[in-house]
C-alpha cells in the first residue's frame, strides 16, 4: 500500500509544481502587454515563419520593446505550419501565458482554425498573413475578435484578372496548391478574368507541399496563352524550374506567393518575367520602403518579404493603438474599435480597415527582373512594380453586397465552364 | 512464385490493355501524355527503390520493421547538404552521405538493437524511439529550415525528343538506380555474402545451425539498408526537399512499396517501387483528386489477395 | 498476490476520484492537457486490448480515432447534429463507425500476426489518412473541418470543467467496460491466443473470430476517442489521422505497460506531458521523449506499471509478502 501512497504523493507534488508555475506567469504586472505569436519555426515553412517573426521583432526592437509605455512580452510558439498544432499552441498562449492577443498563422487553413479559438476564448486574434477570405467576409459575424492586417487571398487577384484581359490573354490554365488559399486566389482571378471575357480552360490542384511537379506539368494544355500559378513556400521555387525544364513556354502569372521575395534569392533566370500581384513589393520606390529594405537586410541578411512587412506593420499598428490609450490596455472591444479607425501610413503604402476589418490598400502588379537597385552592387532578381491599383478592397469592383451573395471561392466556385 | 507471378502478369497485362482502350476512347489523352507520365513514373520509382529496398532487406534478415528508415533518408539529405556547403560538390555528397549514414546504421544495430536480443517487437519499438531522437538531433544540428539540394548545372537541362522534354536529373536518377540495383543483385545473388544473407532470409534458425553468424549478417544488412536510404535522401533532396518531418512523410511510401512488392526480396522492392511510382504518377495525372487513394487502394487490394506481397514468402 | 490485485482494483478508482476532485481547481491549460490524456487513454485502451491482451501490435489505431473525429465534425458541420442533447447519440455513432471500419479492415488485417500485423494496420491507417486528405468535398482536405462550439444539453460543454467531467465519465466507463471484458471468458481466451495461438486452436477455439472481435471492439474504442477529440480541439485535420498519432498511441501503451489497461493512461500522461507541456519550457523535449521511450524498452519491458514489481524484486524479503510471480500478476 505504501508505494501507492507515495505514487499519489508524487502526483500531487507534480500538480502543485505545475500550479505554482502557472501562478507565477499569471501574477504579471499591469502595464505589460502580452502578445502570443504563432508561426512555423520548423518544417516545410520554417523560413517563412522566421520572416514573419523577424518583421514583428524588428519593429519591437526599434521601439526598445516598449510601445507607448506598454512593455511588450512577446511569446513565440512554433506551430509547425499545421492547423491542429496551432489550435493547441493558441490554447497554451491563452491559458498558460494569459496573453492579451495572439498574432500569426501562416496558411489560410491555420486562419480558419485559429479564428474559432479566438471566439471561444474571447481573445483578440490578428492575422497579418493568413488570408482565408471568409473570416472577414461571410463568416465575419462568428468572429468578433478577429482583425486582419494582411489581405484576403482573392484581394490581389481581382485587379490581376482584369490586367490579364488587357494583355490580350484569352485562354489561361491554372495550377495551384489544393487548399483554401489556393482555391480563393485562383477563384478570384478566374472571376475577374472571366468577367472581362477571358476563359479559364483548365484547373490543376496539386497537394500543398508538392515539390515534384512531374505528374502535373505534362497535363498543362499546349494551346493556352498563359499559366496562372499559386505556389507556397518550397513549391514556389520548384515549379518554374521544372516548368522550364519540361520545355513549357507559356508566360507565367501567379498569386503573390508564387514569386515572393522570400524565395526570389534562391531562384534563377527561369523566374524572369513571372508576373504576380500583391499588396507589397520589396522594390517599391518609396523612401519609407527603401529604408525598411536596407535596415531589414542589414539585420537579417536578406531582402524582406511581404511576410516581414506585414508583421512589421502589424506591430506598428498596435503601437498606434497604444499611443491613443496612453499605453494602457483598453480592453478587447475598445482595442478593436480604436484599431479599426486608424489610417496607417505603412511601408507598403496607405492602409485602413474596411467595415469587416480587412485592409483596403494598394495592390501592385510585379514582374520579376534582374537588375541593380537601391545601391546594391549586384544585379539581383527583384519584383519590379509594373502597375499600381490604389485603394483596393477585398470586394474588388463587385461591391460588398453583391460579393457576399456569391459563395466563397472554392474548387467548385466559380465553376470551370470552359474546362473539358 | 512463378505460377502466381505469371497469373499476375497476365492480369496486369489485361488491365493495362483495358486501361489503354479506356484511355483512347474515354480519356482521350495523347500518346505523349502516356510516354511522359511513364517516364516520370519510372524515375519516381527509382527514388522509391533506394528508399524501400533497404527496408525490405532489413525485414528479410532481421524480421523487424525499421520505423527509423525515414530518418536515414532524411539524415542522408542533411549530411549531403553539409558536404555540399563545405566542398561544393554534389557528386561527392552522394557517397559521403550514404557511407556516413550506413556507418550510423551499423552502430545503431550493434550497440542498441542487438541488446534487446532477437525480439522483433521490442526492436521495432526501439526504432521508433530512435526516430524521435534523430528528429531532435537533426533539428539541433541543421535547424528547422527547409532546404533543397540543388542539382548541378550539368544535370539541369532537358534533352528533347520530338515534342517531349526529358529532364536530365531524372535520367541520371534512373541510371543511378540501374547501377545500384545491378550491384545489389550481384551482391545478393552471386557473392558468398549474398548466399549467406539469402540463407538467413530463408531460415535464420537453420542458418545459425550451420554456423552462420546471423548477428553479423544483421549488422551488415542494417548498415546496407541505411546506406541505400541515405542515398535516396540525397537524390530526393532535389525533388522533395530536406526538412524536419520528412522522415515520417516518406515512411508510408516505403511501406507501400514493400507491402506491394513483398518483404525481404530485392525483386519485390524493385517491382513494388515501379508499381507505386507509375501508379502515383499516372493516378495523379488522370484523377488528381484521388491521388492518395490511387496509391493506397491497390495496396489494400494486394493485401487482400496476397498478404505477403507479390514476391514475399508465406 | 491476491493482495496486490485487490489493491489495484481499489487504487484505480481512488486515483480517478482524486482526479475528479482536484481537476476543477487546476489551471485551465493543465485541465486541457488532462482531458487530452483521458482521450488518449481511451485510444490507448484500444491499443492495449490488441497488443497487451491479444498480442497484436497495431500501428494504425489513429484510423479509428479519425473515423470518429470526422464523423462528429461532419455531423455538426453539415447537419448541425450533435450540438444539443443528441450528443450522446454521436458518441454511440462514433463507436459504431469505428467498429464498422475495424470490421472491414479486420478482414485484411487479422490473417497476419506479429510484425506483419503491424505493417498491415499501418497500411490501412494510411488509407484513411489518404481519404481524409484528398476527399475534399467531404473532409475539407488540408483545411480540415472546424467545429465552432461544443455540445450543450442542460449544461454547456464549452466550459472546460464540464467537458472534463463528460470525458472523465466516458473514460471511466470505457475503462470499466474493458476491465469486465478482459476478465470475462472472452478476455481469457484472447490471452490464451496471445500465449499460444496453436494451442488455442487445438483446444477448439476459433481464434480468427476471437481476434476479429477484439479488433472490432478496439475500433469502437478508437471511434469513441475520436468524437471527444474533435470537441476538445474544435477542429479535425488529416494531421490527426497521420502515422505519428498511431505511433504515439502504441508508444503510450508500451510506456505504461501492455496488458494493464490503466497503463495506457499513464503512458498518455507521460507522452502528453512531454509533448504538450515540457515542450513549452524546453526546446530539447524530443530527447526526453525518445530517451524515456528507449530506456523503458531496455529496462522496463512491462512498462511503468511494471516498476513497483521491479523495485520489489530488487529489495526482496523486506516484507512478509512472498515474492511476485510473473504469471499471477497478469490476471
Amino acid at each position: 500500500m505504501k508505494r501507492f501512497q507515495s505514487k499519489i504523493t508524487g502526483l500531487v507534488v507534480c500538480l502543485a509544481v505545475a500550479f505554482a508555475f502557472t501562478l507565477v506567469s499569471r501574477t504579471a504586472k499591469a502595464e505589460e502587454l502580452r502578445i502570443g505569436f504563432l508561426t512555423p519555426l520548423t518544417g516545410f515553412f520554417a523560413q517563412i515563419g522566421k520572416d514573419m517573426r523577424n518583421g514583428f521583432q524588428m519593429y519591437l526592437d526599434e521601439q526598445g520593446g516598449i510601445l507607448a509605455g506598454a512593455k511588450i512580452k512577446l511569446i513565440v510558439e512554433d506551430n509547425l505550419g499545421k492547423a491542429g498544432v496551432s489550435v493547441r499552441k493558441a490554447n497554451k498562449l491563452i491559458r498558460q501565458d494569459n496573453v492579451h492577443m495572439f498574432i500569426g498563422g501562416l496558411l489560410a487553413s491555420t486562419g480558419y482554425a485559429l479564428a474559432p479559438v479566438s471566439t471561444r476564448n474571447k481573445v483578440i486574434y490578428i492575422a497579418p498573413i493568413s488570408a482565408a477570405d471568409d473570416l472577414t467576409q461571410r463568416q465575419k459575424k462568428k468572429y468578433p475578435y478577429f482583425i486582419r492586417t494582411g489581405w484576403t487571398s482573392s484581394q490581389p487577384s481581382h485587379p490581376f484578372g482584369k490586367w490579364a484581359c488587357e494583355q490580350g490573354y484569352k485562354r489561361i490554365a491554372t495550377i495551384g496548391a489544393d487548399y483554401a488559399f489556393g482555391h480563393e486566389t485562383i477563384g478570384g482571378f478566374q472571376k475577374s478574368f472571366e468577367d472581362c471575357g477571358g476563359k479559364i480552360v483548365q484547373k490543376i490542384w496539386p497537394k500543398i507541399g508538392t515539390i515534384d511537379f512531374g505528374p502535373f506539368i505534362p497535363l498543362i494544355k499546349r494551346d493556352v496563352d498563359a499559366v496562372f500559378t499559386l505556389m507556397v513556400g518550397g513549391m514556389s521555387l520548384a515549379f518554374p524550374k521544372q516548368y522550364k525544364a519540361a520545355g513549357k513556354t507559356a508566360p507565367l502569372l501567379g498569386g503573390g506567393t508564387s514569386a515572393d521575395e522570400f524565395i526570389l534569392p534562391s531562384m534563377g533566370d527561369e523566374a524572369i518575367g513571372y508576373v504576380t500581384s500583391l499588396q507589397y513589393s520589396a522594390s517599391l520606390n518609396t523612401p519609407k520602403n527603401i529604408a525598411f529594405v536596407k535596415k531589414y537586410r542589414k539585420l537579417y541578411g536578406k531582402v524582406p518579404s511581404y511576410y516581414s512587412e506585414s508583421n512589421y506593420t502589424t506591430a506598428q499598428w498596435i503601437h498606434e493603438v497604444m499611443k491613443k490609450t496612453g499605453g494602457k490596455w483598453p480592453g478587447r472591444t475598445r482595442f478593436i474599435e480604436i484599431f479599426s479607425k486608424i489610417r496607417m501610413d505603412a511601408v507598403r503604402g496607405p492602409v485602413y480597415l474596411d467595415q469587416d476589418l480587412n485592409p483596403v490598400q494598394n495592390i501592385y502588379l510585379r514582374k520579376v527582373a534582374r537588375l541593380k537597385q537601391f545601391g546594391y552592387p549586384k544585379a539581383e532578381l527583384w519584383n519590379t512594380v509594373i502597375k499600381t491599383y490604389t485603394n483596393v478592397s477585398q470586394y474588388g469592383d463587385i461591391g460588398r453586397a453583391k460579393f457576399l451573395k456569391q459563395p466563397v471561392y472554392s474548387r467548385n466556385f466559380p465553376p470551370c465552364k470552359y474546362c473539358d | 512464385m512463378s505460377q502466381q507471378f505469371r497469373t499476375f502478369l497476365k492480369v496486369t497485362l489485361v488491365l493495362v490493355l483495358l486501361a489503354a482502350l479506356l484511355q483512347i476512347f474515354v480519356f482521350q489523352k495523347s500518346l505523349d501524355f502516356w510516354v511522359i507520365q511513364v517516364f516520370y513514373g519510372i524515375s519516381y520509382g527509382a527514388l522509391l527503390f533506394l528508399l524501400a529496398s533497404g527496408l525490405s532487406l532489413i525485414f528479410g534478415v532481421m524480421r523487424i520493421v525499421n520505423l527509423a528508415h525515414g530518418s536515414f533518408f532524411l539524415l542522408g539529405g542533411y549530411v549531403a547538404l553539409t558536404v555540399i556547403w563545405t566542398t561544393g560538390s554534389w557528386l561527392l555528397a552522394i557517397p559521403v552521405a550514404a557511407l556516413t549514414v550506413g556507418v550510423l546504421g551499423l552502430i545503431m544495430e550493434r550497440i542498441f538493437l542487438r541488446q534487446v536480443g532477437f525480439d522483433p517487437l521490442r526492436q521495432v519499438l526501439l526504432t521508433v524511439g530512435f526516430a524521435l531522437l534523430f528528429q531532435q538531433a537533426t533539428l539541433d544540428i541543421w535547424g528547422g529550415d527547409n532546404f533543397f539540394i540543388n542539382i548541378p548545372d550539368y544535370l539541369n537541362w532537358s534533352p528533347r525528343v520530338g515534342d517531349l522534354f526529358f529532364p536530365m536529373n531524372r535520367i541520371f536518377m534512373i541510371g543511378l538506380v540501374v547501377v545500384v540495383g545491378t550491384l545489389l543483385w550481384l551482391l545478393i545473388e552471386k557473392s558468398r555474402l549474398g548466399a549467406v544473407i539469402r540463407a538467413t532470409v530463408d531460415d535464420a534458425e537453420m542458418a545459425r545451425g550451420i554456423g552462420i553468424d546471423t548477428s553479423r549478417i544483421s549488422m551488415a544488412v542494417f548498415g546496407l539498408g541505411a546506406f541505400l536510404a541515405a542515398m535516396g535522401g540525397v537524390i530526393g533532396g532535389g525533388f522533395i526537399g530536406v526538412f524536419p518531418g520528412l522522415d515520417f512523410e516518406v515512411l508510408p511510401l516505403a511501406f507501400a512499396v514493400v507491402i506491394i512488392g513483398g518483404m525481404g526480396s530485392l525483386r519485390g522492392a524493385l517491382a513494388g517501387s515501379m508499381i507505386v511510382g507509375l501508379m502515383d504518377n499516372i493516378g495523379k495525372g488522370l484523377y488528381p483528386e484521388l491521388s492518395y487513394f490511387t496509391l493506397y487502394a491497390p495496396m489494400v487490394l494486394i493485401l487482400a489477395i496476397k498478404p505477403t506481397g507479390l514476391f514475399g514468402r508465406e | 498476490m491476491i493482495n496486490l490485485l485487490r489493491n489495484k482494483v481499489i487504487i484505480v478508482p481512488a486515483v480517478l476520484l482524486l482526479l475528479a476532485l482536484i481537476s476543477p481547481f487546476v489551471p485551465s491549460f493543465i485541465l486541457l492537457l488532462i482531458i487530452q490524456v483521458l482521450i488518449f487513454g481511451i485510444l490507448a485502451l484500444s491499443v492495449d486490448l490488441l497488443l497487451g491482451y491479444t498480442g497484436l501490435p497495431s500501428l494504425g489505431q489513429a484510423a479509428y480515432l479519425g473515423m470518429g473525429a470526422y464523423l462528429a465534425a461532419i455531423l455538426v458541420d453539415r447537419f448541425e447534429f450533435g450540438l444539443s442533447c443528441d450528443f450522446p447519440l454521436v458518441l454511440v455513432l462514433g463507436i459504431l463507425i469505428g467498429a464498422a471500419t475495424a470490421a472491414f479492415f479486420g478482414l485484411f488485417a487479422i490473417r497476419a500476426t506479429g510484425v506483419y500485423f503491424l505493417i498491415i494496420t499501418l497500411a490501412l491507417g494510411m488509407v484513411v489518412w489518404g481519404v481524409a486528405n484528398r476527399w475534399n468535398s467531404m473532409t475539407g482536405g488540408d483545411n480540415g473541418i472546424n467545429v465552432l462550439s461544443r455540445p450543450a444539453c442542460g449544461v454547456d460543454l464549452s466550459n472546460d470543467v464540464v467537458f472534463f467531467y463528460v470525458v472523465f465519465v466516458v473514460y471511466s466507463a470505457a475503462l470499466g467496460g474493458m476491465y469486465v471484458l478482459v476478465n470475462s471468458p472472452f478476455g481469457k481466451s484472447l490471452m490464451g491466443i496471445r500465449e499460444s495461438e496453436t494451442r488455442m486452436q487445438m483446444l477448439g477455439y476459433n481464434t480468427w473470430f476471437h481476434k476479429y472481435l477484439a479488433f472490432i471492439i478496439a475500433g469502437g474504442y478508437g471511434g469513441l476517442s475520436g468524437v471527444l477529440w474533435t470537441h476538445l480541439n474544435g477542429i479535425v485535420t488529416p494531421e490527426d489521422v497521420i502515422l505519428t498519432t498511431s505511433v504515439d498511441a502504441l508508444l503510450m501503451v508500451v510506456l505504461g505497460g501492455p496488458g494493464t489497461l490503466v497503463g495506457g493512461a499513464i503512458g498518455a500522461m507521460v507522452v502528453v506531458g512531454i509533448r504538450e507541456y515540457l515542450s513549452t519550457w524546453v526546446e530539447w523535449w524530443q530527447y526526453v521523449l525518445g530517451g524515456v521511450y528507449v530506456l523503458t524498452i531496455y529496462f522496463l519491458p512491462e512498462g511503468l506499471m511494471g516498476l513497483p514489481k521491479l523495485i520489489k524484486k530488487r529489495r526482496p524479503a523486506r516484507k512478509s509478502e512472498p515474492p511476485a510471480e510473473a504469471s499471477s500478476v497478469e490476471t
